[in-house]
């Protein structure tokens, strides 16, 4: 028999306080699950650091589009002014540099501003119109006022008893079952 | 410290004062400002301002219409004045932007968590402003249908922009500026997005808002990288703001016209830039919360703090003046003294003198506070502070031009009905914009202000 695709997307624990999350995350990691997230209205300090998240690579990123894009507007101006179209003014040196620096360095903040943007939305997955949680009516107060956390189904610990009682266990407003369509 | 009563009446309980006043829930600050967007009506005082706003915007379009007929001659700019009201309404509006990045960014730098419910049309008033001022030098390019010429691409012409100009440096900072302000903005707004998207019970609201908020849920792990960009972007965004200003002046210190060719020039236009456009925030904000019952969010505190600000960018300014003439006299060149006194005793002295009336004397009175905590003098004083700096900015372009080294090739300069008509216009075009913005999309962080109510008011997250 072939294994059927879970017909849930995961169970979700609502909480109305920020710190009941963090706790909650805290304990799930110890139980040893792993593909889980918190979903909340602002950025909880420690939630992160509590699901197991260590590091990102945005600032990678950023530092790669920075220096792409300062070392790519100095080149472009040396090779316009030395090579392309070289105007001679006064005798004056075709590559001259310290002319060159306001837009090498406007070209380092845009290239490193871009990629920082665009590095996090694709890390991210966004966009992303549809995901399986909007399935649940309640999970819009994740933009509000509310605190989840999703235990995915992909889990290998997932069992859809067993961790729903854990998931109740651990002092939650309610725990849903999520679709996945 | 215990956040204290709700109206503040004297000088310390104002300073002590909470950023929000106590009692909002993560829930209430949602409601409170998205339901500006989701649920108010359009009020008759909205489209009244809405209408005037935008009948002038019609009058820019017309104008720049006949402009780019007739060309700059229609302006009063001649020899040996060849910049005028563009340069100057190019300066000033850049430098009203400032303030929005210097709000959204340094301030977030500095944790100062007063900027939270300040931020966000701060940055949509920087968006308006840059774009306003980035039409000023393509109208008077003479052929804007050429402006793309100002950018480096490969052409069949075999030319390629003069990287040495520091007009080609403005192309560059100005658009950096436009499109780093963009983002920034723009990534600021996604999770509030979100929340209206999720809030929303009009079909359209529900299509607009989901497809702009591209499928934010506020997980942990998005959260967390979205914290680092956001930082990161705050950190950039720092030194470019200093950068744009101190670019937008070498548009005079690098050439060689007494009253330009000064070093003070960067820091001083920075300076400059930061008080007029913490006088614009002002000058919107006073309004914006009566209107629209945010006293809650935006306090006097903000309001005290933003009147500080101003009062020390404009010592700044203030110092600026004096080391200008004193460079003036210190330099022993002739023509640089004989700007200074000109603008002093010139043809342009009571324009130089309204506008030390304005920066420097009337802005003393921050200095009470019994000033800086009322709303009305405020609101003046912000105007005022306004028409001071585009006073600055004329006498810089003007006095230093009309006096050329030749007596023989002195002249005078003023705007005519054209230049008015598109200065005034992009006044319009400003306020129209805000208009929309304010309508359309929350005027106040909302993820943030849940942030500050979870810092400050204990956790009283449910309703």
């Amino acid at each position: 028999m072939a294994t059927r695709r879970p017909r849930i997307y995961g169970l979700l624990a609502e909480f109305k306080q920020p710190e009941q999350l963090v706790a909650a995350a805290r304990e799930a990691r110890t139980a040893g699950y792993r593909r889980m997230d918190g979903y909340t209205p602002f950025a909880v300090e420690g939630l992160a650091e509590a699901l197991g998240r260590r590091s990102t690579h945005v600032p990678l990123i950023t530092l790669i589009g920075g220096i792409a894009g300062g070392t790519g507007g100095f080149l472009l101006q040396y090779w316009a002014a030395t090579i392309a179209y070289p105007i001679n003014v006064g005798g004056r040196p075709f590559n001259s540099w310290p002319m060159f620096i306001p837009i090498t360095f406007e070209m380092t903040i845009l290239g490193a501003a871009l990629s920082a943007v665009l590095g996090m939305l694709a890390l991210n997955g966004l966009p992303m119109p549809y995901h399986p949680l909007f399935n649940e009516p309640r999970f819009a107060l994740a933009s509000r006022d509310r605190f989840f956390l999703c235990i995915e189904a992909r889990d290998p610990r997932f069992d859809r008893a067993q961790t729903r009682q854990y998931l109740e266990s651990l002092g939650p407003q309610a725990v849903m079952e999520v679709e996945n369509l | 410290m215990e956040p204290e009563a709700p109206t503040p009446t004297n000088a310390s309980a104002v300073r002590r004062s909470p950023f929000i006043q106590p009692g909002y829930t993560f829930g209430s600050v949602t409601d409170k400002i998205g339901s500006i967007v989701l649920t108010r009506r359009f009020g008759k005082g909205w489209w009244a301002g809405f209408l005037l706003a935008f009948s002038l915007v019609l009058l820019l379009m017309y104008s720049m219409t006949y402009l780019f007929v007739k060309g700059v001659g229609i302006w009063g700019i001649n020899i040996p004045v060849g910049w005028g009201f563009a340069i100057v309404n190019f300066v000033w509006w850049i430098g009203i932007g400032h303030a929005g990045t210097l709000i959204s960014a340094i301030l977030l730098l500095l944790n100062q968590t007063w900027r939270t419910s300040i931020n966000r049309f701060a940055e949509a008033m920087t968006l308006f402003a840059v774009a306003c001022a980035g039409l000023y030098p393509v109208m008077h390019l003479g052929r804007p249908w050429f402006a793309y010429w100002l950018f480096p691409y490969p052409n069949v012409m075999g030319v390629w922009p003069q990287f040495r100009s520091p007009l080609m440096w403005d192309v560059f900072a100005v658009s950096t500026y436009f499109t780093v302000s963009l983002l920034f903005w723009f990534i600021g707004l996604l999770p509030d997005l979100a929340t209206l998207r999720d809030r929303a019970t009009k079909r359209a609201h529900k299509i607009v808002y989901g497809i702009l908020a591209m499928g934010w849920r506020g997980s942990a792990t998005h959260w967390y990288r979205y914290q680092t960009a956001y930082l990161l972007l705050a950190g950039l965004a720092t030194p470019l703001v200093i950068s744009v200003h101190t670019v937008v002046s070498f548009d005079f210190a690098v050439g060689i016209i007494p009253g330009w060719h000064t070093t003070i020039f960067p820091p001083y236009f920075v300076a400059g830039a930061i008080y007029s456009g913490f006088a614009m925030v002002l000058t919107l904000a006073i309004p914006l919360r009566a209107a629209y019952g945010l006293k809650d969010f935006i306090t006097m505190r903000h309001l005290d703090n933003m009147a500080k600000v101003m009062l020390a960018t404009g010592l700044i300014v203030g110092y600026g003046y004096v080391i200008e003439f004193f460079t003036g006299w210190y330099s022993d060149n002739k023509y640089e003294f004989f700007v200074a006194m000109n603008r002093l005793f010139g043809p342009y002295a009571p324009f130089y003198w309204a506008l030390i009336c304005c920066n420097l004397i009337a802005p003393q009175l921050l200095w009470f506070p019994k000033i800086r905590r009322n709303v009305v003098v405020l609101f003046v004083m912000s105007l005022v502070v306004n028409v001071g700096m585009w006073l600055e900015r004329f006498v810089i372009v003007v006095t230093s031009l009309h006096r050329d080294f030749l007596p023989s090739s002195w002249g005078m300069y003023e705007g005519t009905r054209w230049d008015w008509f598109i200065f005034v216009g992009t006044m319009g075009l400003f306020v129209a914009l805000l208009f929309l913005f304010i309508r359309f999309l929350p005027m106040i962080s909302i993820f943030e202000m849940r942030e500050l109510v979870s810092e400050t008011s204990g956790h009283e997250g449910g309703d």
